[in-house]
């Protein structure tokens, strides 16, 4: 089944250059480029409006694009319209036909592209059991719930062997839990059948979890795009430092190549950044904590909240002038503070991204 | 819900249920028993008039002529306003507003304003193009309309149009083949409601007709009423009944499926294979 499946995508380069989009005169994307290599999968990741969905609908052919063009292996697809370009699509809302089972929704497409009744029926067969929904084959959307219909909707859309698969948000609809196992399906199937896959999403965890890099979208434009590790860890922009994890912003001075914060100087990420006033952007598991009544100083506060996320805690700390710092420690070390105990702080030197002022992107 | 609730409840439909068919059913029994009179008050039961039905040749051409125009209509309506409305949902839903103010407005004329509005263009047609009653299904399409919109837009209203249409196109699917696998399989109720709604205007209507110079069902009703007042209400009867008897395929041909989602079912763990997701994990030191 697997090496049957592995036929299904043939993985080819997909290279969006230039993409541009508005509506109405309001920009939804503003130039975007972006190559994917054959077999990969990019997931787009960006607050709402940002103009992930409407990249992946000028891939899909759903939209036009204003200018810019859309290459699959090399061949300029942007003027075909969707039906002629050989994607396949799951959908954030379900989209399984529901006057059809599950096994004719999956057969659909091979219809369409004239593959025989026998081959089809094999086909369809085929890709449910390598979403594990073998024994639903005969029943019908209203049948299945949500996570089983998206299954199926996966199936449908590798039945075709497209040329590139696009993922629009398919497990917003579902619960934390069905999307986990979901997100992990999704992403063996993938890895099995090989095709490039654009994977668009507003939930970080999810694709920081399953793609092979990461594109951070904002105002129509790419910020950021790189493996899921550099991304949290490297962010090129304070949106994008911002928007994938918690960060806090704490005022400081740049100087030497570095940033002074609360007393003590910290690397920066691109440390040839002019020197003045700047805020530094600060992970919460840099910041780690020590119970202390005594002494005084920049780095001594009071816990203002501890709030239980499982096995991490995350303690919320008051230092005074309005300023807060976010501290995420293992739950065992969290435990030993309580709201309103004296703690001080200490903050790893790890590099730093600045922003100069609360509106600029990124300002290093 | 308990019992001697759901009793009083049962009582109450009942109830109502039995009021109503009282009250349509008085009607067409009259009707039926005064089609079935003898000569005399005193004589027997006789079907004469329903037989006199198919003697008469005006009457069966009009039975006739209505029932092609019924289906003439209600087969351009789907042609004209599916597409149409289909098109304006998926690609231009600023004009809906518009196209439904246009599509209800022969609600608010009065048929007379109408028929003194499109004379002109029936005489130019019957000198120009043809004679034929079948004419009539040109202005029976705006008659249609308002009912028939009403109808489709609850059963587009009632599926995700956008998406099934995009996923269809999105696996290959052309315009035509979207239309005809994806959408109308989807709202096969709606569109019965339209048709037998179509077919209902159709077969009732008179003032067009009569005042066209045409010999539709209810002219021709009116004409033998004229000579025979039992043999037009056993035609009128007769066409209650057809309005029935498609009212009950309606029923169960296009009952609505139910679409409710079952409560998650356990996802089967994925045959034993590690995933090569160990550096695409939160948190992962590169």
């Amino acid at each position: 089944m697997a090496t049957a499946a592995r036929e299904a995508g043939a993985g080819v380069e997909v290279r969006l250059e230039d993409l541009r989009r508005s509506y109405a005169g309001v920009s939804a994307l503003n130039g975007l480029s972006l190559t994917m290599a054959p077999g990969e999968m990019v997931a787009l990741l960006g607050p709402s409006g940002c103009g992930k969905t409407t990249a992946m609908r000028l891939v899909a052919g759903l939209e036009e694009a204003q200018s810019g063009r859309v290459m699959f292996g090399g061949k300029d697809v942007t003027a075909l319209p969707a039906n002629k370009r050989d994607v396949g699509m799951v959908f954030q809302a379900y989209s399984l036909f529901p006057h059809m089972t599950a096994q004719q929704n999956v057969a659909f497409g091979l219809s369409l592209h004239k593959v025989n009744p026998a081959e089809r029926n094999r086909r369809a067969g085929e890709m449910l059991e390598l979403v594990g929904l073998s024994q639903y084959a005969n029943r019908y959307a209203h049948q299945l719930s949500g996570g089983q219909q998206q299954r199926v909707a996966l199936a449908r859309a590798l039945a075709i062997r497209p040329t590139v698969l696009l993922l629009d948000e398919p497990l917003s609809a579902l619960d934390a839990k069905v999307r986990t196992r979901l997100r992990d399906e999704i992403r063996r199937v993938q890895l099995e059948v090989g095709t490039t896959t654009l994977f668009v999403t507003h939930d970080q965890e999810e694709a920081l979890a399953i793609a092979d890099r990461v594109g951070v979208m904002n105002k129509g434009r790419l910020e950021q795009l790189g493996p899921p590790t550099e991304i949290y860890s490297r962010p090129a922009t304070s949106f994008v430092a911002e928007f994938v994890g918690l960060t806090n912003r704490l005022a400081g001075v740049v100087s030497d190549g570095e940033v002074e914060v609360l007393g003590i100087r910290l690397p920066l990420v691109q440390p040839d950044a002019a020197n003045g006033p700047a805020i530094a952007l600060v992970r919460p598991e840099a910041v780690s904590l020590a119970a202390n009544s005594d002494v005084s100083g920049p780095l001594v506060g009071t816990v203002i909240a501890v709030s239980f996320l499982g096995a991490l805690s995350r303690v919320t700390v008051g230092l005074g002038d309005d300023v807060t710092v976010l501290a995420q420690l293992p739950t065992s070390e969290a435990s030993a503070h309580q709201s309103g105990s004296r703690v001080q702080l200490t903050i790893r030197r790890d590099p730093v991204l600045i922003a100069r002022d609360e509106t600029t992107a990124a300002d290093v | 819900m308990n019992r001697s609730r759901r009793l009083r409840l049962n009582i109450f439909r009942v109830t109502v249920f039995l009021a109503m068919g009282t009250f349509f059913l008085v009607p067409i029994a009259a009707m039926m028993e005064f089609s079935t009179r003898g000569r005399s008050d005193t004589g027997p039961r006789t079907m004469e008039a329903w037989t006199n039905i198919i003697k008469t040749p005006d009457l069966v051409a009009g039975i006739l002529a209505s029932l092609e125009l019924a289906a003439i209509t209600s087969i351009a309506m789907l042609v004209l306003l599916l597409p149409t409305m289909v098109w304006v949902r998926l690609r231009l839903p600023a004009l809906h507003r518009i196209v439904e103010f246009l599509c209800l407005l022969p609600l608010v004329i009065p048929a007379i304003a109408l028929v003194v509005g499109v004379f002109p263009i029936n005489r130019w047609m019957r000198i120009n193009i043809s004679d034929s009653i079948l004419l009539l299904s040109f202005f029976y399409l705006v008659l249609v309309m308002p009912y028939s919109y009403r109808a489709l837009d609850a059963g587009l209203a009632a599926i995700d149009i956008k998406t099934l249409s995009e996923a269809a196109r999105s696996l290959g699917a052309g315009w035509f083949t979207v239309m005809m696998r994806v959408i109308v399989p989807n709202m096969s109720s709606a569109i019965l409601n339209a048709s037998l709604l179509s077919v209902a205007v159709v077969l009732g209507e008179y003032t067009f007709a009569n005042l066209l110079t045409y010999e539709n069902l209810q002219v021709a009703i009116v004409y033998v009423g004229e000579v025979s007042a039992t043999t037009s209400i056993a035609v009128a009867v007769a066409s209650l009944l057809f309005a029935f008897a498609l009212l009950m395929v309606l029923s169960f041909v296009g009952r609505p499926r139910e679409r409710v989602a079952r409560p998650e079912d356990p996802i089967p763990a994925p045959a034993s294979r590690s995933l090569p997701l160990s550096d695409s994990f939160i948190g992962v030191p590169k």
